[in-house]
């Protein structure tokens, strides 16, 4: 198991150099660059030309992508080229309320769609059932932005009871009521999605093992309906929940973009976004890099997880 | 007529699955009885109704399947009315199963162990570690090699003769009074057929247990049974001790069955006999003898009229008209 761990995170150098790589070309390839973005009628030529120098964007590409590569084996990410903060430091401050909102929307989630999917699929063409289907239809086919915006109208500007942006109150003192209450409408638009998808993969999954001969034998040995499902179902059915779960965190990930923009939540989704506009290269960089990290992470945590409730899957190489 | 000797009659049993077309009646008035210690085999082609008559004696059926008469009686008590909680007491304690695909019949994610202790812990209320020790005893009967090892090993790693050892260990780890064995053997590898057939009589014998066993192969119902069922869409067509069955098979049915069997002693260009044509779909329709239209003997009488289960010979029941004429008109039903 080690072993292949060990193999695994080597793979994945590779990966990482290439992900960087072909981020790097498709960045170039956009129209515009930072000094580009700070153009007002105000500002001379001169002093954009001198700030070019300065941020080394008149070296050819290749050149810039070295000079980028070379401080990232010292652990460097560089600085913004718009706020002049260190990359690493804003990647790492902006971590903490996306994990903090991903985490919370990723738990109610799923505590939401393995229990709902298990009592679906056993009631099969019930009220229960096309009422847990139809919600996980809405939670997947409703786009983030839409239901947040109606959120903000209903709890916001309607009923005036929430917060419509930020994290915390401004010129309040924070504290963890505050926070909750913030929350609230951003982790809602989350969890929807999150249990949308999950219901159905939970419930299909749940129907495929429930018509195994090894309930049958279970029910045989004169097991209660309860223990047949909670002991011999369940834990089959939730197998190939494993490694949907490990997708659920790269796409929240991508969610976080949209669902920060909205609500203004100082989270990565917001840096990516503001970055992005303002041609931030080495702040893009970052970014990207760190999403591959993720995905990669992600993945390897998927494929352990899987060995360790699946004994038919051994590691050997 | 209840006959206290009698561990199990089922008395008139009628199933049948719910489907687009309506209820389609799969086990069709079937009745029989089973004294303690015998071994009793239904035999029939696929789809005749073996397999359904046992899972609905279990209260096993899917979903979409119901019972829609008669009794399971088992030592006076009708199955078929108690609740979940006492059927579930009867299950895997004093009548058991074992089914045909020892491959998807075991949980592929728990241990052989927490399997084979999990009924001993809840039948006969013993510890973990009484049925830790109760479980490597049952495997040690059933003939399998290091059965410490295999306690702790998850299914995958076991042949499928191996599985079906433990699902026989597991079925008869309480006593059962009843194993119901639904081709136990179908799915193994010829040689180790006759090694698990023997093993299962053999403990049965131990136990005074009775045999359900339900199979399409006469070798092993000559080898196993004391009484013989056999079965045709969905319905009993002939019931006899296992000698008189295979000596003077009165059913045309059965007569046939017994024809196609290849025999060793047989000259070498000898055509194996086969009966023509096929089981009829949707035979709940049918008015008349549902063997009518492969039957070598059918008359005009055979395609009007159901014949009943008949007397023609002592414990030797017919479902056939023709039998019935040659016997001398015995109308006593059985069971009646």
């Amino acid at each position: 198991m080690l072993k292949y761990v060990i193999r695994r995170l080597l793979i994945a150098i590779p990966v990482l150099l290439g992900v960087t790589i072909i981020n790097f070309i498709i960045m170039k390839m956009a129209p515009g660059n930072p000094v580009d973005m700070l153009i007002s009628p105000q500002i001379p030529a001169e002093a954009l030309e001198a700030k070019r120098i300065e941020l080394g964007l008149n070296a050819p590409a290749y050149v810039q992508f070295w000079n980028w590569f070379t401080h990232l084996l010292q652990g460097d990410l560089g600085y913004s080229m718009v706020t002049y903060e260190p990359v690493g430091k804003m990647i790492m401050s902006r971590m903490g309320p996306t994990l903090l909102l991903m985490g919370v929307s990723l738990i109610i989630g799923v505590a939401i769609a393995i229990p709902l999917g298990i009592l679906s699929a056993r009631r099969q063409y019930s009220k229960l059932d096309y009422a847990a289907v139809t919600g996980s239809f809405l939670g997947i086919s409703i786009p983030n932005f839409f239901l947040g915006l109606g959120l903000i109208y209903v709890f916001s500007i309607w009923l005036k009871i929430l917060p419509s942006s930020g994290m915390v109150t401004l010129g309040g003192n924070g504290g963890f009521v505050d926070i909750l209450l913030h929350m609230i409408m951003p982790v809602i638009v989350l969890t929807a999605n999150v249990a949308g998808r999950n219901i159905r993969y939970v419930r299909s999954s749940m129907l495929e093992v429930l018509e195994q001969d090894y309930l049958r034998t279970a029910r045989a040995k004169g097991l209660k309906e309860t223990l047949v499902i909670n002991r011999h179902a369940v834990r089959n059915a939730l197998i190939p929940i494993v490694t949907v779960l490990g997708m659920e965190i790269p796409i929240l990930f991508g969610g976080a973009v949209v669902i920060e923009q909205i609500f203004s939540w100082p989270g990565i989704g917001q840096l990516t976004m503001s970055s992005i506009m303002s041609r931030d290269y080495s702040t893009i960089m970052g970014l990207n890099l760190m999403a591959a990290v993720i995905v990669i992470g992600a993945n390897l945590l998927t494929d352990i997880v899987y060995a360790l409730v699946d004994p038919r899957i051994k590691y050997n190489k | 007529m209840i006959n206290m000797n009698d561990l199990l009659k089922v008395d008139h049993l009628k199933t049948g699955f719910e489907s687009d077309y309506g209820t389609i009646v799969s086990v069709d008035d079937v009745s029989f009885r089973m004294k303690s210690g015998e071994t009793l085999a239904i035999v029939g082609e696929s789809g005749s109704g073996k397999s359904v008559t046992a899972l609905s004696m279990m209260r096993l059926l899917g979903t979409g399947s119901r019972i829609m008469g008669g009794q399971v009686l088992f030592e006076g008590k009708d199955l078929l009315k108690l609740n979940d909680q006492e059927m579930c007491d009867i299950r895997g304690n004093q009548m058991s199963m074992i089914f045909q695909e020892p491959m998807t019949s075991l949980n592929p994610v728990l241990t052989i162990g927490y399997q084979m202790c999990e009924s001993i812990m809840i039948h006969l209320k013993q510890s973990k570690k009484e049925a830790w020790a109760s479980a490597v005893e049952m495997l040690k009967k059933v003939g399998l090699p290091r059965p410490e090892a295999i306690m702790k090993e998850y299914p995958f790693a076991l042949s499928g003769g191996m599985r079906q050892r433990v699902m026989i260990a597991m079925a008869m780890s309480c006593r059962p009074k009843v194993l119901i064995a639904d081709e136990p053997t179908t799915a193994l590898d010829v040689t180790v057929q006759a090694q698990i057939m023997k093993l299962m009589k053999e403990l049965c014998e131990e136990s005074g247990t009775a045999i359900l066993l339900i199979t399409h192969d006469l070798g092993v119902v000559a080898e196993m049974a004391d009484r013989v069922l056999v079965m045709y869409a969905g319905q009993v067509v002939e019931e006899a001790d296992v000698f008189t069955l295979f000596e003077d098979p009165k059913h045309p049915y059965t007569q046939g069955l017994l024809k196609s069997i290849p025999r060793l002693d047989s000259d070498d260009d000898a055509e194996l006999e086969s009966i023509p044509g096929a089981v009829p779909a949707r035979y709940e329709s049918i008015q008349g003898c549902r063997f009518y239209n492969r039957c070598p003997y059918a008359t005009e009488k055979c395609h009007a009229e159901m014949p009943l289960l008949t007397v023609t010979g002592k414990d030797h029941f017919t479902r056939c008209w023709e039998a019935q004429r040659i016997e001398g008109g015995v109308e006593e039903v059985a069971y009646e």
